[in-house]
C-alpha cells in the first residue's frame, strides 16, 4: 500500500486526479519539496569539491610537479562524470517514479558545463600559452583535440538555453536542441579514450555506463518514431 | 645545452662513493630506516619514503643552479612524478606502490654474440667503472622535461668488457618480471616483461649512460633501481628501468611502446621537435615545474651536436 501511495504522491496531480484516489495532501507536497532541496544540496557539494580540492591543492601544492596535468585531467574527468550523471536522472526518474528529480538535472547540466570551461581556459591558458594559431593548429591537426573541442562548443548553446525563459520561447525545439547533449558525452568519451597512452580501462568504463544510459534511451525514441510516422500517415493518407 | 658529466677529479674526495660502500649502503640505510620506523611507528612496516627521506643530498649539488643556468628539478619532483608502468600508470603510482620491491640482491644476465656472456651480480659489474654525475634534460614523450643530476657510468664501458663479436648489432634489454612485487605486472596494460633496445653505435655513445643513482645518492626503486638506462636525447621511454638482462643481438629488437602501438612509436625515438606524435605536437615541451608549455623543444633535446652524426643520411621522418 505504502508503495502505491508513494508512486501517487509523485505523479502529477491532473493524472491522479482522473482517478477516484486522493489528491496529495499539503503534508505530501512540504516532503516532496524537502526531498528537491536535499537532493539539490547533495548536488552542489558533491559538485563542488572536486574544484574546492583542486582550489586548496594548487595553494598547498598538493597537485604534484605538474599541477596543471593535475587540473586538465580532473576537471575533464569530473565534466564527463557530471554529464553521465546528467543523463541518468530520467532513467532514474523512470526507476524510482519519483517526477521531482526532473528539478535537479539543469544544475547538474550547468556543473558539468562549468568544469568543461574550466578545462577549456586551463589547455588554452597554459598548453597553448594564449596562442591562437597553436590552438587552432592543434584543434585541427589533433583527432582528440578535434572531437574535445566539438564536444565543448555543442555545450556552449546548451547551458545558454538552459533557462525557464528559453525553455519557453524554444517551444519543442528546446528538446531538440538539447539532444545535443548525446553527441557531446560520446564525443567527450572518444576525447577521453583517444588522449591515454595505454591503460584505456577508465575510458572504456566511462564508455559503457554511456552505452547503458543511451541504450535505455532506445525503445522510447523507437517508440516516438513510430508514433510520428503515424501521424503524418495519418494527415496525409 | 645541458650536459655537464663530472669526472672523480671534478668532485671532492669526500664526495666520492666506492661502488662497494655504496651497494652496502643501500642496506645499511634500509636498516637504519627500518630501525627508524619501529623506533617512531612502533613495528609499522618500512616505507619506500622513510628511506628517501633518510638520504641526504650530497652538498656538491647546492649551487649548481649558477653553474648551468637552468635549474635542477628537486629530488621530490624527480622522485614523484614517474612513469614506470609496473607499479601504475599514474605518475603518483611508482613512488607509492613500488615499496615492496627488492632491488637487491641483482644480477644481470648478459646474453647473446658476446665473448663473455653469463650472470652478472651488480657489485661485480659496478666495481671497475668509474661513477660520475651526468646531468641530463629529460624528456618525456608526453611533452614534459625534467634536469636530473643522474650517476652513472657509461654504457660503452660495459660493452666493452663483454667483448661483442661481429654479429652483435643491436642491444635488447629487459626489465625484470615481478608480478608480485610490481602489481601492474598483473594486469595487461602493457605486455611484459619491459622491452628496449639500442643500436650498437647508439649503445656505445659516450652520453648513453647505466644509471644507479639520482642526486649522488642510490636509485629509488619507482625510478628504476638498481639499474637503469639513460639516453638523453631520445623520448623518456627509451630509458629502460630496473634492468635484468642484455642481450647482443643481430635484428632490431622490438620494443615495449612499439608493440602496443607501431604507428605512434618507433624504435629509434629520438626526441625530434619537428616529427609529431600523431596525437600531440612535440614542438613544446612544459619544462617542470613551470606551468606553461611554452619551452622550445630542440632537436635531439639539444644533443644535436654529440650526436646527429648516427643519423646521417636517415630520414628521421620515417625513423621515428
Amino acid at each position: 500500500m505504502a508503495m502505491q501511495k508513494k508512486s501517487l504522491i509523485f505523479t502529477r496531480g491532473w493524472i491522479s486526479a482522473a482517478g477516484s484516489r486522493p489528491r496529495p495532501s499539503l503534508l505530501d507536497c512540504m516532503i516532496q519539496k524537502q526531498r528537491i532541496l536535499v537532493s539539490k544540496v547533495v548536488i552542489w557539494i558533491g559538485a563542488l569539491s572536486p574544484g574546492v580540492w583542486l582550489l586548496f591543492g594548487l595553494f598547498l601544492n598538493w597537485l604534484g610537479p605538474n599541477p596543471i596535468e593535475t587540473l586538465t585531467h580532473i576537471t575533464g574527468m569530473t565534466t564527463l562524470v557530471l554529464l553521465l550523471v546528467t543523463l541518468s536522472v530520467t532513467p532514474l526518474r523512470r526507476v524510482t517514479g519519483w517526477n521531482g528529480l526532473i528539478r535537479i538535472r539543469r544544475p547538474l547540466g550547468l556543473f558539468s558545463f562549468f568544469y568543461a570551461l574550466i578545462h577549456f581556459n586551463i589547455w588554452f591558458v597554459f598548453d597553448q600559452v594564449f596562442n591562437w594559431r597553436w590552438m587552432v593548429e592543434d584543434i585541427i591537426e589533433r583527432p582528440y583535440i578535434t572531437v574535445g573541442f566539438s564536444a565543448f562548443l555543442i555545450l556552449i548553446p546548451l547551458a545558454l538555453t538552459s533557462t525557464k525563459r528559453w525553455m519557453r520561447r524554444l517551444g519543442t525545439g528546446w528538446t531538440k536542441l538539447h539532444s545535443g547533449i548525446y553527441f557531446a558525452a560520446i564525443l567527450g568519451v572518444i576525447h577521453y579514450y583517444w588522449l591515454v597512452k595505454a591503460d584505456v580501462r577508465l575510458p572504456l568504463l566511462l564508455g559503457f555506463f554511456l552505452s547503458v544510459l543511451l541504450l535505455y534511451r532506445v525503445p522510447g525514441w523507437l517508440k516516438r518514431r513510430r508514433r510520428a510516422v503515424m501521424r503524418s500517415e495519418l494527415a496525409d493518407p | 645545452m645541458i650536459i655537464r658529466s663530472r669526472k672523480v677529479s671534478d668532485i671532492p674526495s669526500s664526495d666520492i662513493t666506492p661502488a662497494e660502500v655504496y651497494l652496502g649502503r643501500r642496506k645499511f640505510i634500509r636498516d637504519a630506516g627500518l630501525g627508524l620506523a619501529t623506533l617512531t611507528f612502533g613495528g609499522t612496516t618500512l616505507n619506500s619514503e622513510v628511506a628517501a627521506q633518510s638520504q641526504e643530498i650530497p652538498a656538491r649539488f647546492r649551487n649548481l643552479k649558477s653553474e648551468l643556468g637552468e635549474e635542477l628539478n628537486s629530488y621530490k619532483d624527480i622522485t614523484t612524478y614517474n612513469n614506470f608502468y609496473e607499479f601504475g600508470t599514474d605518475k603518483k603510482d611508482p613512488s607509492r606502490n613500488s615499496g615492496e620491491f627488492k632491488p637487491e640482491p641483482w644480477t644481470v644476465s648478459i646474453e647473446g654474440h658476446v665473448n663473455k656472456p653469463g650472470n652478472y651480480q651488480l657489485g661485480d659489474i659496478l666495481s671497475p667503472v668509474t661513477m660520475e654525475d651526468r646531468i641530463y634534460r629529460l624528456r618525456c614523450v608526453e611533452a614534459w622535461s625534467m634536469v636530473i643530476p643522474w650517476y652513472g657510468f657509461p654504457l660503452a664501458d660495459l660493452i666493452k668488457r663483454v667483448e661483442p663479436t661481429g654479429n652483435a648489432k643491436f642491444l635488447r634489454f629487459e626489465t625484470v618480471y615481478r608480478p608480485e612485487e610490481m602489481p601492474y605486472q598483473k594486469t595487461s596494460v602493457l605486455s611484459w616483461p619491459y622491452i628496449e633496445g639500442l643500436r650498437m653505435d647508439e649503445a656505445m655513445h659516450p652520453l648513453t649512460t647505466l644509471v644507479t643513482g639520482v642526486y649522488g645518492t642510490e636509485l629509488p626503486n619507482q625510478n628504476g633501481a638498481p639499474l637503469r638506462l639513460v639516453v638523453p636525447w631520445k623520448y623518456g621511454f627509451k630509458g629502460i628501468k630496473s634492468i635484468v638482462k642484455i642481450e647482443f643481438v643481430e635484428e632490431m629488437p622490438t620494443n615495449t611502446w612499439k608493440m602496443a602501438n607501431s604507428l605512434e612509436y618507433g624504435f629509434y625515438s629520438n626526441v625530434n621537435p619537428e616529427v609529431s606524435h600523431p596525437r600531440w605536437s612535440q614542438a613544446r615541451e612544459r619544462r617542470l615545474p613551470s606551468l606553461f608549455k611554452s619551452h622550445e623543444t630542440l632537436m635531439f633535446n639539444g644533443y644535436a651536436e654529440e650526436v646527429s652524426h648516427l643519423y646521417a643520411g636517415m630520414d628521421l621522418r620515417r625513423w621515428k
